[in-house]
Parts: structure tokens; sequence; C-alpha cells
């Protein structure tokens, strides 16, 4: 059964005059990784620390496993493991000890808390750094020991916020490729923040735009693809040589082109129906050369892009 | 006691231990106790060989604490001086640091109360200073018995133990503000310095205040130097250092027998012997209360501030 973990409900939290998170209502289910996407200062961060009851909403209400969190975060923050933006640790302590307390304040015997911070450890690949000071870690293996010390206390959801920031490209996406196996390994709902679209989306069962505190659009990827671009269905990338400005009205002359942009090495054919072989013949006929001409297909980036355009 | 309480108590012990900064600061504490309880040793010894008075009604072990040769101060003049560069140091980064440590947020993500993470820095804090004042004061106590070659009193171990109690309590009060310091202000440095100017207040300018404010006409009529007099008591009072001392000067000199001001009625027929260890912890009562109700006036605004501070800064 799909059960519904999280549950925002109108959640809305102001800063002065300014809200930061506006009447934001999103149901998150059981075992799905979610992604929570938007640019700096959107008011994911918000969200998050509404949703672990360490910041009070103005309005509006959060549910975690049936719990409210405001009302009773203790017993949320049993449940939810949180990676925080930017983690800190003890830094003479080792990276076992810090995992140790985060064990020991989730109430487990020494023995217990040793065995699950040495496997965790080692699934994070720290395993040969456990004895080391957090001192000397990097900031790939200072994540790695953020994973870990959001998962030692064996919670039902983790809560990542911009899990990937800071790390190099190589180091995100086995950071992710991480994430998603503790996922399918655990049975976990996972909840990330990001500003970079590229690599979640691809870890990601569902995402959500976030912008200005608002959530503009939420589905699977290809979902919101489909619900975004549905008016213009067919679109392609016609490359030219040369790449002439004559070309455009000979092309909005084709029938079902819509639209014709121009960009930097290629045409941008917005159509109603497939006209590919329409737009081959005239790109010939008027003396071109066709140098490539293919359907496009759209990412979370283009998704993004467009959503931005649309809030600004 | 709460579990999760218990553990940051350990955490922050450990922490105090480990701390370069602690143990320079004990190490200035001992070392400076330590030349002064010589010179003060060295001092009585020649005064005891040219008195005649018999050896237990003199309070040497006391005297070992509050004596001066003149050259450098006594123990009790180092100890009131430094305890709240203790105090304040141990606390001045308590939450500030952690903030920009970034640990606490990671702290208070965990299923604990909020408050228990200023509690556990309060009473570690306290437990380690404790430990240490008793131990550096039994260990003076052991010097001195082997340089007078007899035993302290039993009155005269529990006036100290009682002096070294009073002196952590003191350091508490300090420990506080620098607690309160700590969460008002976002920068350690900040904090650091706000707390040693209160300090230094108290400690330098507060008796110069009250005198200029309350100026005592000694050339006047008896009533109002009297009421003079009592006015500047309660002035300089509200200083825990004035109270502090004043629990010193009680239980370590048991020949003081009043605080304040006295008239000629009182001291009339007044046989001049030392008070006795029970007279002595009453005189004191109202001083010690004030003390507490410093520190806990000064960290249920700590415990405000904290619990409506937005974790993010
Ligand atoms: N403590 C605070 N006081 C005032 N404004 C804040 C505070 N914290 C966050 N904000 C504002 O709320 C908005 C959302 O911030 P945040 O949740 O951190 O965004 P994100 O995590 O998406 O970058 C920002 O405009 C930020 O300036
Ligand atoms: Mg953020």
């Amino acid at each position: 059964m799909a059960d519904v973990v999280i549950e925002l409900k109108g959640l809305t939290k102001i800063y002065g005059t300014q809200p930061a998170v506006d009447h934001l209502d999103l149901e998150i289910k059981r075992g799905e990784v979610f992604g929570l996407l938007g640019p700096n200062g959107a008011g994911k961060t918000t969200t998050i620390l509404m949703i672990l009851g360490l910041v009070e909403p103005t309005e509006g209400e959060v549910k975690v496993l049936g719990i409210n969190s405001t009302r009773e975060p203790l017993k949320v923050k049993k449940w939810v493991g949180y990676l925080p933006e930017d983690v800190g640790f003890y830094e003479d302590m080792t990276g076992l000890e810090n995992l140790k307390l985060t064990a020991a304040l989730n109430g487990m015997e020494e023995k217990e808390a040793v065995k699950a911070a040495e496997e965790l450890l080692e699934k994070v690949g720290l395993g040969e750094a456990k004895d080391k000071k957090v001192g000397a870690y990097s900031r790939g293996m200072r994540q790695r020991l953020g994973l870990a010390d959001a998962l030692i206390k064996k919670p039902q959801i983790v809560i990542l916020d911009e899990p990937t920031l800071g790390l190099d490209p190589e180091g995100m996406k086995e950071f992710l490729e991480l994430i998603k196996n503790l996922s399918r390994e655990g049975g976990m709902t996972v909840l990330l923040s990001s500003h970079h679209l590229h690599q979640v989306q691809e870890i990601c069962d569902r995402v959500g735009i976030f912008v200005k505190g608002k959530l503009i659009a939420k589905g699977t990827v290809s979902e919101l693809a489909k619900e975004l671009f549905s008016t213009e269905l067919y679109t392609f990338e016609v490359a030219v040589n040369p790449m002439e400005d004559d070309l455009i009205s000979k092309l909005m002359s084709v029938e079902g082109v819509k639209k014709v942009e121009k960009e930097e090495k290629a045409f941008i054919v917005h159509a109603e129906k497939d006209v590919s072989a329409e737009v081959a013949k005239t790109v010939v006929k008027e003396g071109y050369n066709l140098v490539r001409l293919m359907p496009k297909s759209y990412g979370l980036d283009d998704i993004y892009h467009r959503y931005f355009e649309g809030v600004q | 006691m709460r579990h999760s309480l218990r553990v940051l108590i350990k955490k922050e012990i450990a922490d105090h231990i480990h701390s370069w900064r602690f143990n320079i600061l004990l190490a200035l504490i001992f070392l400076t106790a330590l030349a002064s309880i010589y010179t003060a040793g060295m001092a009585i010894r020649d005064a005891v060989s040219k008195a005649d008075t018999p050896l237990g009604d003199l309070y040497l072990f006391l005297k070992v604490f509050t004596v001066s040769d003149g050259r450098l101060p006594s123990f009790i003049t180092f100890v009131g001086f430094l305890a709240p560069l203790l105090g304040i140091g141990m606390a001045f980064d308590a939450i500030n640091g952690e903030i920009n440590r970034r640990t606490l947020v990671r702290l208070i993500a965990q299923p604990i109360y909020r408050d228990d993470v200023i509690l556990s820095k309060w009473i570690a804090a306290l437990l380690v200073i404790t430990v240490f004042f008793l131990a550096l004061g039994f260990f003076v106590m052991g010097l001195a018995i082997l340089f007078f070659g007899i035993p302290p009193t039993f009155e005269e171990v529990m006036r100290i133990i009682v002096f070294l109690l009073a002196t952590a309590l003191y350091v508490g009060v300090w420990l506080s503000l620098g607690i309160l310091f700590s969460i008002y202000f976002r920068q350690p440095a900040t904090s650091l310095l706000a707390s040693i100017a209160v300090w230094l207040f108290f400690a330098l300018f507060y008796d110069m205040i009250v005198n200029i404010l309350v100026p005592i006409d000694t050339e006047g009529p008896a009533q109002i130097v009297f009421r003079q007099m009592q006015i500047h008591q309660y002035l300089l009072r509200i200083s825990p250092t004035t109270l502090y001392q004043e629990v010193v000067t009680t239980l370590l000199s048991p020949n003081v027998r009043s605080l304040g001001p006295l008239t000629v009625a009182q001291v009339v027929g007044a046989i001049p012997t030392p008070l006795s260890f029970d007279q002595s912890l009453l005189l004191i009562w109202p001083q010690i209360a004030g003390l507490v109700a410093l520190s806990v006036f000064l960290f249920a605004i700590s415990f405000t501030l904290f619990m409506r501070q937005d974790i993010r800064h």
C-alpha cells in the first residue's frame, strides 16, 4: 500500500513580511525518492526544518507518519534522519565517535551503536577512515559521514538538504548512487532538496519544482514534461548551412508549423504535427544544406527553465 | 536524569578535559595558587615561631588561603580574580561555537529536548569546576599538613570545603553569563569581549563608581554616615564579586564578626571571640542565596533566548 508518510497542508512560513514558504501542499508516499528542486532562497531548507519540527510554521500543518511535527517534534525526530545543508561535526572526535554520539542521543546502547556505526561507515566507504579525526576529512568524506549520521537511528524517512553541494562530479554521482541503493535496500522514503537538476533527476521517482515558496509543479519527470509541453508536442532542432534568417519565413509557411526560433547553431521548429519530412524538403528546395534534423526531447533542465520563465 | 541529558553532559565533560583552553586556565590557576600558598606558608611559619598563642586558635590552615607576604597576593585574591575568567573561558562560545561549526542543528535534529543542550553545558562545566576546586583545596591542605606538621581541625576542613564550593558557585555565575552571551552574540569573539568587559567592570570599576555615587561623608553626623554606609553596601552587593568576597571573608577569617557597619550599641559589650562555623554559615546565607539567584536568573534568560532562537543564521 502506498501510504503517505509526509503530509503538508497549507504550510506557510513568513519571515518579517516575506513568505519563505507559501501555502505548500504536498504528500510523499512510503518508499519513494522525492526531489524538492528549486533555486537558492526558494524555501527548501525552511520547508525541511518545518517537517522536522525545528522551525514553527506561521500557518498550516505538517504531519510525518501521522504525527504533528510542530506539536510532537521528538516523536518525529525519532523516525526521521536528517543531513543538513553544509553539515558540521565535532572536529576533534573521530568519525566513529561522532556517529556513536548521535546513536547515544537516540537511545542506543554502546555495543549496538558501535556495531551499527561500523556497518554504516563501511557502507558509505569510510571504513578505513573511521578512527581518523573528522578535522582531517575531506568535503566528500564529511558528506558521506553525514549520510551515515542520518541513517544511524534506523529512520523510516531520510531528509537530505542539498546533499550534492560542494562535491565534484564524480563524487556527486557516487553519492547519489549510494542514496539510491540505500533507499532500495531499506525501503526508506527519501526527501532530497537540490538546485542541481541533472544529477538528481536520475534518482528521483518524483520531483516538485519549488520557486519563491510555492510548489509550481510536481510529478514524475516525464509527467512534468508532458504537462508543460503538451501544447507543442512536436519540436525539432534543424541545423542548416548557412544559418540565415531568410529561412525562418520559409519554414513558417510549412503547414503545421507554429513557431520558429533561431538559436546559435540551429533553428527550433515548434509544430502541431510531425513536419520533419516537409521541413527537410523545404530546406533543400531553398538551396541550403541540411546538417541535422532531429526531434527534441525535454529533460528536467528544460522543464525547470520553462517554469522560471513563467514565474519571472 | 534524562538519558539524552546524561549523554550530552558526558560529551561536554570530555570536551573540556581535552580542550587546550580549559587546561591552560587550570594550569594558570594552579600555578598562581601554588606560588601564593608557598609564600603564605613561609610568612605564617615565621609569625608562628614568634607568637605564644596555642596553635589551634590561630586557624593556621585558613591563613594559608588568606595571608599574603606582601610580595605576592594571597590565594583568595588570586582565585577571586581568576575564577570569573575560568567561567567565562569555558562558556563564551558554548552555543555560538556550535552554531558556527554547524553541529547544533545536527544535535537538535535528534530526539532530544532543546533545553538539554544548554543545561548540559552548564552542568558539565560546573561539575568540572567543582571537582577542580575541591582537588586544588585538598592538595593545598595536604601541602600545609606537610609544612606545619599538624592536621587541620574539623572546623577548618569544613570551612575550607564550603569556601571551595562557594568558589565553584561564583564561577557558576560567570558561566551563566558566558552562556547567555554565547547565545546573544553571533561571534564568539564578541561574546568573549562582552563577558570580559562585565568582569572588568565588577572587578575594577564597580567599587569606584559606588564610591562616587554615594560618597561617605565621614565628618557628618553619625546617623547620616551610618545610613550612607548602608546604602553603599546595598549597592556593592549587587555585584557578584562583593557577594563572593563577603562569603570568603566570613568563612576564612572567623574573627570578622559582621559584614555591615555596626553601631556603637552593637559593639559595646560584644566579646571579641571568633564566630563559630554555624554562625558563619548563618551570616553568609543571604550572600550564597544571592549568588544562586544571580546564576539562575542569568540562566533563565539564556533559556528563553535559546528556546526562541532560530537555529539557522
Ligand atoms: N531566519 C531567517 N530570517 C529571515 N529570513 C529567513 C530566515 N531563514 C531564511 N530566510 C529567508 O527565507 C527564504 C528561503 O530560504 P531557504 O529556505 O533557506 O531557501 P533554500 O533552502 O531553498 O535556498 C530566503 O529568502 C531567506 O532569505
Ligand atoms: Mg537551503
